[in-house]
Order: structure tokens, then C-alpha cells, then sequence
């Protein structure tokens, strides 16, 4: 793509050219699992942002002294240890919401988004566009699971953020926090995306290009 | 004590199948063809990493980590990658066909949430040498078979009418929103009474 | 200086692995307290939750001399915890237990009082039961007020409809199962512990405050470890 490399271009390709969820479908396991909620979507989507905007500050920094054979290795090192940091930060202050993301911490160092991110970006720029497009895929993904955690949270019970929206007279739609739900939603909201992406392109020309939904 | 056993193996299996309860594995299981047979190799070359996973993970939780438990999520991602890159290895030199066959899919097993996942949960769970085996045979065997059900009925819907913005990775989600449903009838299985 | 290639490539990750063994010993070092003092605060809440009357609490672990009170930095062993009113005196014993649920394990403790023998509270700590059905257990408060006064004798039974008995607990409709799992979990953990406990005349003391020992809520495993302990989300 013959895009100007500029710092406000790469924030914001993440965020709906290139949404790492919607568009690259990346970062599944978390998107789906930790989604039954909104607030659990925030905080997993700003754990991750944290995770690869620290990882692609130190790969970019290193980037002229890591030999590549060992370079995928050394950049697991490196989100490895930004994961572990972030889960004793949630561990230590917000216990109730490291309860709810469980496990789901630590597998945020197999998020193939961060390790993507590392080998497809980091490593070949310096470190200010480096930065700033981590920024802009976590603000993607943040984003992303921000959605699906508030459909789901909204239909599956009926509140937003934990606030009660429709009065206990509401039937949740309970299906909707439970896994089936999550698949089915993510679905929806996929083909709501390719849909709108679709017509602009219609529309707009190339000016949204993003991939072919095919 | 093989009560329990098959309790472990079968509710890894079927009642919280690691794809389609837990959301595991979510990577390949919407990246693969849809061949099948594709899909049933990959879902061994998974079994074979969790077993051997496992068999490390219990060996690393009983005689080092227990001074620094801190360092387990490193040291079990260090583990995988090891592992990954040995069966890589392992495959080229001694099944060729098989190894040009999963192509891109056999590096990428190292970033299958499954894998680090079946570590992390056999440990939380406190799982001995023979439940943490019977648990990843469990779940590399859910994770194939889920890999299983979405290539076949990929392969059958390829030839279907379907509208060109739902087709992939939309319906990929919807096929699986809908096996999902069905696997919730597992739970259950084992609970009785009394 | 060239270094000569495979030096090159072990120094490299040599330095990476220092570096990250550095940060993550670092950070634990820095949370630990706070960590722990988020698990202890949590679980005495539970544990005072379930004794009513209690403002304080102490663990206590069971070894080949009975039930004696948790030394700092004991190993494992099964333990329960005593509860204590504001004077000092014995409340009751929190058991904590676990077991097989409709979908998952579910971990609850509760409340036991020697003297009257009945169960006086129970919370249940971790789930994953069916959202709006099995978490019921500890949504429903009709339910969760069944077990503040609770007969253990014979045993705890569970009845659909209205139970009479002192020792029957209404199942939950839709999650019988789940209801189930509870009293199927406080029958076990009252076989095993019972027949331990000692009376409330001869329940160990609180120490005066000055001599109290630190409670380490996770035994073996206190202390932040990453992935966590307590579940595996939802």
C-alpha cells in the first residue's frame, strides 16, 4: 500500500482499515471469551494495548542488534515478560476483573496480533510509527471487543457497564453470554462490517479499501 | 481413580471442549481448509505437542517453579516454542509429505492459545503426571474434533448458495455458533446424582 | 568485533532472558504485598460472611495433634478457619470445600456452628455455572438464606418443592442439578470434617492481637503467579 508512513496514519489504520479483529480476524480466543461482558472487553482490549505498545517500543529499539534467526524467540521473551508484568498489575489492583479474565491474561502472549505485530512492523521501523501503530491496533482490538462485549452484555443482561438498562422485568437473552453467543455475535458483527466496508467502497472508491470479504 | 480419569479425559473432550466451550484454538480452527483431511493431521501434530506440553509442564511445576512461581509463563512459552520447533524438525526429516502439508500451520501451533492454555489449566487444577496426560489427550482430541466438524461441514457448504459477503469467515463463525449450541448438551454429562 | 554467529545469537537471548527474568522477579517483588493483602482481605470477608457475629478470623490446619492454629507459612494440610467475635469469643468454623458442578467445579465455604450443630452461612466462591440457572446458587438469595440455619443430622438433604425438615435445602428450579452440587459438596466436606472438629468449649483461642500470626490465605501457593489461581474465566 503506498501509504505516507506518518504517525497519525499508522494509529489510525488500526482502528478500521486494518481493525485487527474485524478485518485481520486476529486475536480470536480473547475476543470471544472475555466479551460476555463491556467492562471485561475494556480491560482485556487495554491489557493487550499495554502489552503491544510496550513490546513494539523495545523490539523497534533493538531491532538493529537482534540476529534474525532468533528473532521470533527474543520477541516471546520480550511480550512474555509485558504479559506476566500486566498480570500481577491486575492481580495487585483491580482483583475482582483479573478474576473475571481468568487465564485469559496470560494467554494474551499467544495473541498472534502482538507476535504479528512485532515481525510485520516493529521490526523494520523505528520507534515513534512503531508505537503508533501498536497504539492504533490495541485502540482496534480495544475497540473491537468494547462492541461485542457490549452487544452481548446488552441482550445476554440486560445492562451496559453494569448498568441496568431495561428493570428487572427484562428476559435476558442468555444465550448471548454464553459461548454459542459469542460465536453467533462475533458472526453478525463480521458481516455488519464487511457490509459497511462493502458499500463505502461502492461508493467511495478506494478511499476504504480494507480485504475482500471472501 | 480411573473414574476420574475418564471424567477428566471426557470433559475435556466433549462437556468444555477447548474450541467450542473455552474458546481456544480459535486460530486454526478458522484459518484451516476446508479439508478435512488437512484438519485431522493438524489436530494430531496439536495432540502430540500437548502431550509432550504437558508431560513438561508437570515436570517444570513439580521441581522448579515451586521456588519461582512467578517465572511460569515464561518458562511454559519458552517450553512450547522448544517443542514446536523440535516436532517442525521431527516432521521434516522423518514424514516430508506430512511436513510440506501443514505448511505455515505447523509454526503457528506455538501461538495456539490451546497449547499454553492446557499448561496453565493443568497446573491451576493441580493435576498429577497421568490426569495432566489424560487431560491433554482430552483436549487435543476435543481441539481435532472440532477441527474436524468445521472442515467437513465447510467441504459441505462450499457448493451451497450463499451470499458473497457471508461467505468465509462470517459463516465460518455462525457453523460454529451453532456447534457450540450443540456441544452445551454435554454438560451434564457427569454430574448425577448423588 | 564480529562475534563469531552462534555467539552471537546465545548472547542475544542470554541478554533477553536476564533482562526478562530481572523485570518479571522485580514486579512480583512490588505486588506481592499487595497481592496478598487483596487475598486475605477477600477471603476473610468470606469467611466472616458466613459466621455471622464474627469480626475476626484465624486459620486453623489439621495435623496428627487435631486442629491447631496455622503457623506462619504452613505448608498445605487441610485447614479450615475459626471465627471470633469482637470480645474474643468462638463463633464458629468456616469450612472451605469444593466439587464437581453442573458445567465446572464450584468452590464455596461455609459456616459451621459446633454448639448448635447446624450450618450457619454459605458462599459460594468460584463458578461457572449456567448464567441465569446454575447461578442461582449464589444469585437467589431465598436459596443462599437456606444455609443460615441449616441441620446437619442426619445429613444435609436437598427436596424439590418446600422442604419441612431442618436439614432439607429447596432446590432451585431449573438448576437441580446445581443445587445438587452444592449439598452434595457441604455432605462431603461435613464427613470429612465433623467428626475433627472440636466443641466449641475446646475450639483453639484467638491469640491476643499483638501475638496474632499472618494469615497466608493461599498456603503454599500466596502470592501472585501469572495466569492466576482462581479461575479460568468464564
Amino acid at each position: 500500500m503506498p501509504d505516507p508512513i506518518t504517525p497519525s496514519a499508522e494509529l489510525l489504520k488500526g482502528l478500521w482499515r486494518e481493525n485487527p479483529v474485524f478485518v485481520q480476524v486476529l486475536g480470536m480466543c480473547p475476543a470471544l471469551a472475555v466479551t460476555n461482558s463491556a467492562v471485561n472487553g475494556l480491560a482485556m482490549g487495554l491489557a493487550t494495548t499495554f502489552v503491544v505498545v510496550m513490546s513494539s517500543l523495545l523490539v523497534s529499539s533493538v531491532r538493529r542488534w537482534v540476529p534474525k534467526q532468533v528473532r521470533i524467540s527474543t520477541y516471546i521473551l520480550i511480550i512474555a515478560t509485558f504479559v506476566t508484568v500486566a498480570d500481577f498489575a491486575l492481580q495487585a489492583w483491580t482483583p475482582a476483573l483479573h478474576r473475571e479474565l481468568g487465564a485469559f491474561v496470560a494467554l494474551i502472549v499467544v495473541n498472534c496480533l502482538i507476535l504479528g505485530r512485532q515481525e510485520a512492523f516493529a521490526s523494520r521501523h523505528s520507534v515513534v510509527p512503531a508505537v503508533a501503530d501498536a497504539a492504533g491496533m490495541g485502540a482496534g482490538f480495544t475497540l473491537a471487543l468494547v462492541m461485542l462485549g457490549s452487544v452481548r452484555e446488552v441482550l445476554g443482561m440486560g445492562s451496559w457497564f453494569g448498568l441496568s438498562l431495561f428493570g428487572p422485568r427484562f428476559e435476558p437473552w442468555v444465550v448471548m453470554i454464553l459461548p454459542p453467543g459469542g460465536f453467533l455475535m462475533m458472526g453478525v458483527l463480521l458481516l455488519l462490517f464487511a457490509c459497511v466496508a462493502d458499500a463505502r467502497r461502492r461508493a467511495g472508491g478506494r478511499l476504504y479499501g480494507g480485504r475482500e470479504a471472501a | 481413580m480411573s473414574g476420574e480419569l475418564l471424567a477428566i479425559f471426557v470433559g475435556a473432550l466433549l462437556i468444555n471442549n477447548f474450541t467450542l466451550a473455552y474458546f481456544l484454538g480459535l486460530c486454526p480452527f478458522f484459518g484451516v481448509s476446508a479439508r478435512l483431511t488437512t484438519a485431522f493431521r493438524l489436530g494430531l501434530a496439536n495432540v502430540f505437542v500437548m502431550l509432550i506440553t504437558s508431560l513438561a509442564a508437570w515436570g517444570l511445576e513439580t521441581f522448579v517453579l515451586v521456588h519461582a512461581p512467578y517465572l511460569r509463563l515464561i518458562t511454559y512459552i519458552v517450553v512450547i516454542a522448544s517443542t514446536v520447533q523440535f516436532v517442525e524438525m521431527l516432521l521434516k526429516k522423518a514424514a516430508p509429505a506430512l511436513f510440506r502439508a501443514l505448511g505455515i500451520f505447523l509454526p503457528l501451533i506455538t501461538t495456539n492459545c490451546a497449547i499454553l492454555a492446557l499448561a496453565l489449566f493443568q497446573t491451576s487444577r493441580g493435576y498429577g503426571l497421568l490426569q495432566g496426560l489424560v487431560f491433554a489427550l482430552g483436549a487435543g482430541g476435543g481441539l481435532t474434533l472440532a477441527l474436524v466438524l468445521m472442515a467437513g461441514l465447510r467441504e459441505e457448504t462450499e457448493l451451497s448458495e450463499v451470499p458473497s459477503l457471508l461467505r468465509g469467515t462470517a459463516m465460518s463463525f455462525f457453523i460454529a455458533g451453532v456447534l457450540s449450541l450443540a456441544f452445551m448438551g454435554f454438560a451434564g454429562l457427569f454430574s448425577g446424582s448423588g | 568485533m564480529r562475534l563469531p554467529e552462534t555467539a552471537r545469537l546465545v548472547l542475544t537471548l542470554g541478554i533477553a532472558g536476564t533482562l526478562s527474568g530481572v523485570t518479571i522477579v522485580s514486579t512480583y517483588r512490588l505486588t506481592l504485598p499487595r497481592i496478598q493483602a487483596n487475598q486475605a482481605a477477600a477471603l476473610e470477608r468470606a469467611v466472616l460472611e458466613v459466621l455471622p457475629g464474627g469480626t475476626s478470623m484465624q486459620r486453623l490446619v489439621w495435623g496428627e495433634h487435631g486442629l491447631a492454629p496455622a503457623a506462619t507459612g504452613a505448608e498445605g494440610g487441610d485447614s479450615v478457619y475459626g471465627g471470633y467475635d469482637a470480645a474474643g469469643g468462638f463463633v464458629g468454623y468456616a469450612i472451605p470445600a469444593a466439587g464437581a458442578g453442573f458445567q465446572d467445579t464450584i468452590r464455596l465455604i461455609y459456616g459451621y456452628d459446633p454448639g448448635r450443630r447446624r450450618i450457619v452461612g454459605m458462599e459460594v466462591l468460584e463458578s461457572r455455572e449456567t448464567p441465569g440457572l446454575g447461578d442461582r446458587i449464589f444469585k437467589d438469595p431465598e436459596f443462599v438464606a437456606e444455609f443460615r440455619d441449616l441441620a446437619v443430622e442426619p445429613r444435609v438433604a436437598l427436596v424439590k418443592g418446600h422442604g419441612e425438615g431442618p436439614n432439607e435445602v429447596d432446590a432451585i428450579t431449573g438448576a437441580t442439578i446445581s443445587s445438587q452440587a452444592v449439598v452434595r459438596i457441604l455432605g462431603q466436606a461435613n464427613e470429612a470434617w465433623l467428626p475433627r472438629l472440636p466443641p466449641a468449649a475446646e475450639a483453639p483461642p484467638l491469640p491476643p492481637p499483638q501475638e496474632r500470626r499472618p494469615v497466608h490465605p493461599g498456603g503454599e501457593r500466596g502470592g501472585p503467579v501469572p495466569g492466576g489461581r482462581a479461575g479460568e474465566g468464564r
